[in-house]
């Protein structure tokens, strides 16, 4: 019978205190793991919302503000961007191409965006991915809308249906567009990024529905849908638009151009950096989970602690025994930390089934939820570092018990004081 | 003329005390046991019966003298060292809670042989070491139903009778008993030394026995009584330590 034999012996005894304490570090691991996952994923998972766009240009505001409205629909431009300067810088030579962008109204709680059909073939997200087109088709007439998945999801659209646009973001019914509905003719696959919860029409669609609206408010002269179709269509000003460049290498120098621009005040932004700037910003909040979390180890330590001194008195006659039969003090230290050691590598496995666990019965959900694949992958080297800490740590603790194990055995040799 | 060399246990000018304390808790000038003595030592509790028994069994050592056993000088060995010799020369019996409440009656016997392989090894001479705890276990009187068994479901006698079991496996020279028979009733009592007599003279171990019993001392070979530090102040402690007559 060695060491560690009676160790498990030993502990399976007193399983009850020790099952307690081995379930404080599983949730401690748990949250830690956790956290750490759901940090990784929400980090590429927002890094990845705009990818191969070089700049993304709107009137003169801060980054994160532009970024905001322009890729995120949160919040709303300072200003618009006038058609003509749209087609100034549209028309320069190191651009290869530009998806105008015009918000401002909304669908029953989701943004309806303005756009052209180049969107859909240079937009990017992802790992370079495109847009795709999951059921019909692309809007060809003014009166044609694409829906993202979320929206047709949620709302429950299919292609044929017919939708009434409101004016502004309030999805009140009095404000709609009521006299020029939409006709469903296309569905988004499922990107997880804000295009889900979009509705796409065309730049015309917009101007068309706001032809006989000043102010904000309807006009006394009402003109429908097929009056409307008569007009020009052409906007007089988009809220934003995305650039692409012929070579990257040229970005800072247009987006100079554009800030510099002197007819119109105007901001570039650059949709990596900045996105990975508005991270830092909210990633605040993971770090404080982190800590959180920290601190939720830190406890089941300490509870781990607890258990482990309060057994030390009911384990005297124990350690009396053991000395008896030749055990040195060491091996009575070395019984603690064994002891230590399968509490927190239980602790530890029972952590990991856990994320497991819940990551296999959170993922369809969060897929449906949010489109991110939680991708179950083996644990990186930051989670088995988080591991490796907990033992550690657990390991550093249990010396206290073990060094009061140590002298007491050596003082109280074989005396059974019970 | 006393054999000092083959002595099994020898005790010259032994003294110990606590550090800071004025007065020797124990002051033996000179104790010899040869092999297959039984000693009984008594002493009141305070008299320093426990501080003999680590001294013997090697857990503590003397302040000054010579603690000697088999020929070896205790005090000359690293502190696992002495471990080491305890768990392959020494068999101890406690008053009670002997056994591990964990283990099955055998393992708790076979624990012996856990830090020693000598002691595996002379136990496992003829057959198993497991046998060999059954064996013990038997010819203690124990049931075979107890052998696999949880201890706790044993009586306090038969507990006992396990600890003797687990202090002969292996065949160590010297068994220590600290008041093994104080948790005992007469009759009980009776049967265990009867026990313990008979398995340590068949395998001629030197017993050292202490109780606070005076009644049992006559079926000692020989006998020797501690006394506290207050009935004893001073040098006058070498009087209460020797061989009975």
């Amino acid at each position: 019978m060695n060491l560690l034999r009676i160790a498990i012996k030993s502990a399976k005894f007193r399983r009850t205190s020790l099952i307690l304490t081995i379930f404080t570090i599983a949730i401690s691991v748990a949250l830690l793991l956790g956290v750490d996952k759901i940090r990784k994923e929400s980090r590429s998972s927002l890094l990845n919302t705009v990818s191969q766009t070089d700049l993304i240009v709107g009137a003169r505001s801060s980054p994160t503000n532009l970024l905001l409205y322009s890729v995120f629909r949160i919040g709303n431009a300072t200003n618009n961007v006038s058609w003509e300067t749209y087609e100034h810088f549209a028309e320069m030579e190191e651009v290869a191409w530009t998806v105008p962008i015009s918000l401002g109204d909304s669908h029953r709680g989701f943004r309806v965006m303005g756009t052209t059909t180049d969107y859909f073939d240079f937009y990017r997200y992802g790992n370079r991915k495109p847009l795709v087109v999951d059921d019909g088709q692309r809007f060809d007439g003014v009166f044609e809308t694409v829906l993202g998945a979320d929206v047709a999801n949620e709302l429950d659209y299919s292609i044929g249906d017919e939708i009434i646009i409101s004016h502004g973001l309030v999805s009140a019914d009095f404000a709609g567009h009521d006299d020029k509905p939409f006709t469903v003719v296309g569905v988004l696959a499922k990107t997880g990024t804000p295009v889900d919860r979009t509705v796409h029409v065309s730049l015309a669609g917009i101007e068309a529905i706001h032809v006989d609206w000043q102010d904000g408010g309807r006009s006394s002269v009402t003109l429908d849908a097929e009056q409307a179709l008569q007009l020009d269509l052409t906007p007089t000003a988009i809220t934003a638009f995305l650039v692409g460049l012929e070579n990257r290498a040229e970005t800072f120098q247009v987006q100079r151009a554009i800030n510099d621009y002197p007819d119109e005040p105007m901001s570039a932004i650059l949709p990596g950096a900045t996105l990975a700037e508005f991270w830092r910003t909210i990633s605040t909040i993971e770090q404080i989970l982190f800590v959180i979390s920290g601190f939720v180890l830190v406890v089941g330590l300490l509870g781990m602690l607890t258990t482990i001194l309060s057994t030390l008195n009911e384990r005297r006659r124990e350690i009396a025994v053991l000395r008896s039969i030749g055990a040195r003090a060491t091996h009575v230290v070395s019984l603690i930390l064994l002891e230590t050691l399968l509490v927190v590598v239980a602790g530890c496995v029972a952590g990991v089934g856990l994320v497991y666990g819940l990551l296999v019965l959170a993922r369809p959900m969060v897929a449906r939820r949010t489109g991110i694949d939680l991708a179950i992958t083996w644990l990186d080297s930051t989670q088995l570092t988080i591991m490796f800490g907990v033992i550690l740590s657990a390991v550093v603790v249990s010396l206290v018990p073990g060094v009061i194990a140590y002298r007491r055995s050596i003082q109280d040799g074989l005396a059974l004081k019970v | 003329m006393i054999d000092r060399a083959a002595a099994v246990v020898c005790l010259e000018q032994t003294r110990f005390r606590w550090p800071g304390q004025s007065n020797d808790l124990i002051d033996i000038d000179e104790l010899t046991l040869q092999a297959g003595e039984h000693l009984f030592v008594r002493g009141a509790s305070g008299s320093g019966k426990t501080t003999l028994l680590n001294l013997l069994a090697g857990v503590h050592t003397p302040t000054a003298g010579v603690v000697r056993l088999l020929g070896t000088d205790l005090a000359e060995l690293s502190a696992s060292r002495r471990d080491q010799f305890r768990a392959d020369h020494i068999g101890v019996i406690f008053q009670q809670f002997n056994l591990l409440p964990y283990l099955s009656t055998v393992e708790n016997v076979t624990l012996a042989c856990a830090f020693s392989a000598r002691k595996r090894e002379r136990a496992a001479e003829s057959t198993e070491v497991k046998t060999a705890a059954r064996n013990l276990l038997s010819a203690l009187n124990l049931p075979d139903s107890s052998y696999d068994a949880p201890v706790n479901e044993l009586s306090v006698g038969q507990q006992q009778r396990v600890a003797v079991a687990r202090a002969l496996i292996g065949g160590p020279e010297i068994i220590i008993a600290d008041e093994p028979t104080s948790a005992l009733d007469t009759e009980n009592r009776d049967r265990f030394l009867e026990l313990l007599f008979r398995e340590a003279e068949a395998r001629s171990c030197t017993l050292v026995f202490v109780s606070h019993d005076p009644q049992l001392a006559g079926r000692f070979t020989r006998s020797i009584e501690l006394r506290t530090a207050d009935d004893m102040p001073g040098d006058a402690a070498d009087d209460a330590v020797g061989a009975s007559p």
